[in-house]
């Protein structure tokens, strides 16, 4: 068929369907207020959960916070405003208590005129039968507002009485099973050992656990086997490093300035301080407040000065010819809007240019934000590319010998370079700080003092107006946003999707809690226990919630998706890093030095040089060897322009700006990446070398290859297919084809083995590493 | 028609695949191969939202030959005979303005104006004014339509670049490419829908960042998947040293099977799409080879393109090959020429350059119009900013330079429904500020995907609680050069 016929073909389709929908509607209309997709109303109509995210969504980019887009003077997010006469018409309101025939908010959006309907034609949106109704059952049972939830406090909730309290372990099993009870869904079991080790070992350490520690939780009968089993991976160094993959998202963290040219910068030693973080179990409070102001305490120490390198890990240019003013505002810009993602879960940048559309923040309070982090004493460019002085930019601080030896220990300097690390540091006087006009950094508007959004939380006079401040506001008890977000953002690392999905926004769009309660126990119980991190991840990862196992019934799959209500374990791809260490651990290749200067492993050739302008220490990519190669993923080095090839095809993030959630894909590079990277190719000849040095059976080195990378025992029918296919690669391996197998990777292959026997054992691991439950925690 | 939309790939919405969900499991794993967005619900139950054009569309595929490093208009496209007379002259302050300038030229004490060092002719019906560094482009301008007044808002090459290509000047958005991708799904399920690929010229050289084929918040099967020179054209395509085509399909069979005792045990449709992805990679490993084969090629084509074609990572290899991947249905091929910086020593670097693209530029016009394939196909040809018309550093007979200018630049475009033999906007007599019909960028990315069936404004992404548009907010759609 050519190419319009088919058009022509399609269009059809769509008229066809643009019918069946409107049949649809006009069914929806007439009956009774039970909708085709199965859905009630509500016999109570929330204003949180029904209607605000219909009113955000559909109608407060132009009847919402931001004045100057307004459109009839009549705004919608604030009840007083709603429920005014109109300005156009003050006979009429947009809102009548109990009455929605007397309310033009109901008139305008249910009319079948298109030139009065809301959302306006050319929006390009409109609201589904449904909200219609919504809407009107709001209205007609007073139309009453609540202020939005993320913005009031939490408050410690009573468990909720549940039917069946058999499966609760904690807190957090009542909050799940009342929810999964009001759905009519059941848990799953508890997970099988093997599997519930795996899990628990990727998620506290990024690692799998070690053939040892199999042996030794399956042959622990008592009942607190588990129990041993978390505290021993808690108290493990590889914690830390687990921890700080998604910290590094946050910080965005990498190891190359990131405009233009590109060059290196040495933000390590500041990486290495949030593993040590992690590790020494550093409340969360200690955590931020030393990032965010550490330079700012009373005879601040060398750690808490580094610590502040976390607001320095954003791009800068070392591009010629910019605009100084431009760029340093550029920076502020970039902290300012990751205090308000990462830390406060709002869309904070919105309010950038303009008063937030949707939230209740002004530009105004945008500017009184941004002039805590537009005191520092920076340039837009200090220095073009060149030599080791440009690796940090000032402020910075230098990282002596006798530091390493004393005060910070944990940063580990190999040689006796000179090392410096970008950090914070305010100028002596006051920079002003001036509204932007439309963000731009030649119009500046009205000058602003620092302050917070009112209505998270005003800033009280008693805090210091500087960073230091912040913190102090950041972690008042009545700040109702910062427990709720970091809470959540630890539950979406441990359970794959946070109680609020949309984890860098808690605001009007953002998707609201699936289990308000449970988010606000856990915020609560957080800030009572003193912020303490270990503490709540063990509380997770303790519930009968955690351990369930990961089957899904097609009962589960059509009730629930997505997972939202918890009756079964999720499952999906571990992170870009940990998939390299699952590799190099599994292979015995894993080298466990912690920190130190990035690493570059295997690459394949010309991605730098192909992309670079030839200048600076990043143009071409120099291979390290030896022991480098065998780092764990998070110590590749990140050069943001072209970052590792493998790590974003694993979905990691680019580090160009604030993340607090990766996406979870899968697509055909990732099994191109599992079949024919040389550094799962060398694992998996390592390991095959590894078994066949060993006095075993064939079948038992395929079991052995199997418990160390899938992390369970094969079942007889796996064993039997993968012995199979190893008898058949031992026939039909030449040996010209085994030398050329075995000639990936540096790692020295043993003598005297038959090189066959490896090429072909290394294609059964090879194959075990393209298992989808190999990468899958499950 | 269930086959032929299968075959052609040309995406069916969300909706209509809903009703073959009844074909089982084997469907749902397919379904999300070849339209993987089917199942990120955009938070509108908008039937048209993705997957399928909002309009009939005039292209099906765009060709972007991006001329990195911002070439100099004044020496190929806008003809300014008024700078070489007033050669030396300072810029006149009502011409220049307040606009603001690159940091390495604000502190020049003067601005003397310099005409093009090289000759201009008038070719085609329309009576184009060309430059004779492109005698190949200046044969083909009936098929071109040359658009001489397109402006940006950055002034540096990392944030122009990534505003020309991502709508935005900060990054981390999706690329047009991936837009595309995502919005029309791909024709060939065999092949990446978004390719990219990369030269470099003598001149002074602008890097590339992979950050401008990022897919930014879209799910990554949208990324733009680099094809080199070499072996390895796609990374990790190459099966490993000592394994051949039979051993590789005997392993995936042995995996499958292992896959489906784990999909026996869980139930999670996760696990068949994962072994359907390793069947793509499969294809994906005999396919792209296949596409990158050049051998087969005509000796009229070789000479069309220029023998350079044979040269792997060449501006005329990577053109040739954007015809194939083109032609074999890749909705987006993205050419990146570096080398187009000339702050300094212009007359000799920008020849080298013009030389390097000029023919295959011209070749990949004429040899789509030959197969048919023009009319379906938009080639974009430009780079991400203008120059100035004065000169940057020192100025004397024989050489000079020019800095970035963000007010005005020329780039061309062919095929795909755009009106051919024009030339659209002109600038001023020194051709440093548009005096008729501004093209902004955003109006430029609005008219890509008004031609590719695609309204800028209902092409969006909800993302942490807005919905983003290539377009950002702003952008419309150029009506007079659409024919």
């Amino acid at each position: 068929m050519d190419f319009m016929g088919m058009w022509q073909k399609r269009l059809q389709i769509v008229v066809l369907l643009g019918f069946l929908v409107s049949c649809w509607f006009a069914a929806c209309r007439s009956g009774s207020a039970t909708f085709t997709n199965g859905k009630k109303l509500p016999e109570t109509v929330s204003y949180t959960y029904d209607i605000r995210p219909i009113l955000s969504d559909k109608c407060f980019a132009c009847h919402g916070p931001d004045e100057n887009k307004r459109e009839a003077g009549l705004r919608l997010d604030v009840a007083e405003e709603a429920f005014k006469a109109l300005k156009e018409n003050p006979s009429a309101h947009a809102l009548v208590a109990g009455k929605p025939e007397l309310s033009q908010l109901y008139l305008r959006i249910s009319t079948t005129d298109s030139t009065k309907l809301m959302p306006p034609v050319e929006s390009n949106l409109r609201l589904s039968s449904e909200e219609i109704a919504l809407l009107e059952k709001w209205i007609k049972q007073g139309a009453n507002y609540e202020k939005h939830w993320a913005f009031v406090p939490p408050k410690r909730p009573t468990l909720p009485k549940v039917a069946d309290e058999s499966r609760a372990i904690n807190e957090i099993d009542f909050f799940v099973q009342a929810k999964l009870e009001e759905k009519g869904l059941k848990p799953n079991q508890e997970a099988d050992r093997e599997r519930l080790l795996k899990r628990v070992s990727l998620d506290l350490t990024g690692l799998p656990p070690t053939v040892e520690l199999m042996d030794r939780f399956l042959a622990d009968n008592s009942p607190k086997a588990y129990e041993k089993v978390v505290d021993e991976l808690l108290n493990n160094p590889a914690y830390g490093e687990r921890m700080a993959v998604h910290w590094l998202d946050v910080a965005r963290y990498a190891d190359s300035h990131g405009y233009q040219d590109d060059g290196y910068r040495t933000q390590w030693p500041w990486r290495d301080w949030v593993i040590h973080a992690f590790n020494k179990n550093y409340s969360y409070k200690k955590f931020v407040t030393w990032q965010l102001a550490g330079d700012l305490l009373p005879n601040a120490a060398k750690e808490q000065l580094l610590a502040t390198g976390f607001n320095r890990n954003h791009k800068i240019t070392e591009e010629g010819g910019v605009i100084q003013e431009e760029y340093r505002l550029s920076y502020v810009t970039d902290r300012s809007d990751l205090f308000g993602k990462a830390l406060l879960g709002v869309t904070m940048e919105c309010a950038h240019c303009h008063d937030h559309k949707y939230d209740p923040f002004s530009q105004k309070e945008y500017y009184q934000l941004f002039a805590f982090f537009n005191n520092v004493q920076e340039v837009g460019i200090e220095s073009v590319i060149g030599g080791p002085e440009t690796y940090a930019k000032k402020p910075l601080m230098e990282i002596s010998d006798e530091d390493i030896q004393s005060v910070l220990r944990f940063v580990n300097k190999p040689d006796t370079n000179r090392l410096i690390v970008s950090v914070m540091g305010d100028l002596d006087s006051t920079r002003k700080t001036h509204v932007l006009l439309r963000g731009v950094y030649d119009a500046p508007g009205e000058e602003v003092q620092p302050g917070t959004p009112k209505a998270i939380l005003p800033f009280s006079p008693r805090y210091p107006k500087n960073r230091l401040g912040l913190s102090q506001w950041l972690f008042d008890p009545q700040n109702p946003l910062t427990a709720r977000v970091f809470v959540n953002q630890i539950w979406q690392e441990f359970f794959g999707r946070g109680l609020v999905k949309t984890s860098g926004d808690f605001g009007m769009q953002g998707d609201l809690p699936t289990h308000p309660a449970l988010l606000d126990w856990l915020s609560v119980d957080f800030m009572e226990n003193q912020w303490n991190i270990k503490r709540l991840v063990k509380q997770l990862v303790m519930s009968a919630t955690y351990r369930q196992s990961a089957v899904v019934s097609e009962q589960q799959l059509k009730k629930d998706p997505e997972n939202i209500y918890l009756s079964r374990s999720s499952r999906y791809h571990i992170d870009a890093e940990h998939i390299k260490d699952l590799v190099m651990a599994s292979s015995g290749l894993l080298v466990r030095t912690i920190g130190g200067p990035s690493v570059k492993p295997y690459q394949p050739p010309g991605l730098w040089e192909g992309a670079t302008s030839g200048r600076g220490l990043l143009s071409i990519y120099v291979q390290d060897h030896g022991s480098r190669l065998y780092r764990r993923g998070m110590y590749t080095l990140i050069k943001r322009t072209v970052p590792p090839p493998v790590m974003s095809i694993f979905d990691a993030s680019n580090r160009d700006l604030c993340e607090v959630k990766r996406l979870k894909t899968n697509t055909p590079l990732q099994a191109l990446v599992m079949m024919n990277d040389p550094a799962v190719l060398e694992a998996s000849r390592v390991l095959a070398a590894r078994l066949l040095q060993e006095k075993s059976t064939d079948k038992e080195k395929i079991v052995q290859a199997f418990r160390r990378i899938v992390c369970r025992k094969p079942t007889d029918k796996e064993t039997e297919i993968l012995d199979a296919f190893y008898q058949k690669q031992l026939q039909t391996m030449t040996e010209t084809a085994a030398q050329k197998a075995l000639s990936v990777g540096e790692y020295p292959l043993p003598e005297k083995l038959n090189s066959r026997q490896v090429a072909a054992l290394m294609r059964v691991i090879s194959t075990l590493y393209n298992l989808e439950e190999t990468i899958t925690r499950t | 028609m269930e086959k032929e939309i299968l075959e052609h790939g040309f995406s069916f919405n969300r909706r209509r695949f809903l009703s073959t969900m009844s074909l089982g499991l084997g469907s749902v794993a397919l379904g999300s191969l070849l339209m993987p967005d089917l199942f990120k619900n955009t938070g509108d139950d908008d039937p048209l939202s993705a997957g399928i054009p909002h309009f009939a569309p005039k292209a099906k595929r765009v060709i972007y030959l991006f001329q990195n490093g911002a070439p100099s208009q004044q020496e190929l496209f806008d003809y300014k005979p008024k700078l070489r007379e007033m050669v030396g002259q300072e810029i006149p302050p009502s011409v220049r303005g307040t606009q603001r300038l690159t940091g390495m030229t604000a502190n020049q004490e003067s601005f003397p104006l310099v005409g093009s060092f090289v000759d201009f002719k008038q070719y085609g019906q329309a009576g184009a004014w060309i430059s004779d560094l492109l005698p190949y482009t200046s044969k083909i301008v009936d098929d071109l339509c040359i658009v001489r007044s397109m402006y940006t808002e950055a002034i540096n090459h990392d944030p122009a670049l990534t505003f020309l290509q991502t709508g935005s000047q900060q990054g981390n958005r999706p690329s047009m490419g991936s837009w595309l991708s995502y919005g029309l799904g791909n024709e060939n399920k065999n092949l990446p829908n978004f390719t990219v690929l990369l030269s470099r010229g003598v001149g002074n050289g602008q890097g590339v960042y992979s950050k401008l084929w990022s897919n930014g918040f879209l799910d990554s099967v949208h990324q733009g998947v680099q094809f080199s020179k070499g072996e390895d054209p796609v990374l990790y395509l190459r099966d490993p040293e000592g394994m051949n085509r039979h051993e590789r399909r005997d392993m995936l069979d042995q995996l499958a099977e292992l896959n489906d005792l784990s999909y026996k045990e869980f139930g999670d449709p996760e696990i068949a799409a994962k072994v359907k992805q390793y069947e793509m990679a499969y294809r994906m490993q005999t396919a792209v080879p296949e596409v990158m084969d050049l051998s087969k090629e005509s000796d009229a084509i070789i000479k069309l393109y220029g023998p350079d074609c044979l040269v792997p990572g060449t501006f005329a290899a990577n053109c040739l090959l954007a015809r194939k991947l083109s032609e074999n249905g890749v909705r987006f091929v993205q050419l990146y020429h570096q080398g187009w910086d000339q702050h300094g020593n212009l007359p000799f670097e920008i020849t080298k350059q013009a030389m390097d693209v000029d023919q295959a530029s011209a070749a990949l016009v004429t040899d789509l119009k030959q197969r048919g394939l023009l009319d379906e196909t938009l080639v974009i040809w430009g780079g991400e900013f203008g120059r100035t018309s004065y000169t940057q550093g020192k100025l004397t007979p024989e050489n000079y330079g020019r800095d970035h200018h963000p007010r005005c630049f020329t780039i061309w475009m062919a095929g795909g429904g755009i009106k051919p033999g024009m030339v659209y906007g002109e600038t001023d007599e020194l051709g440093y500020n548009i005096a008729k019909n501004p093209v902004h960028v955003h109006d430029f990315q609005a008219t890509v995907l008004h031609q590719l069936g695609l309204n800028h404004e209902k092409l969006t992404f909800k993302h942490l609680g807005r919905r983003y548009r290539l377009t950002d907010i702003s952008g419309k759609v150029v009506r007079d050069i659409i024919s």
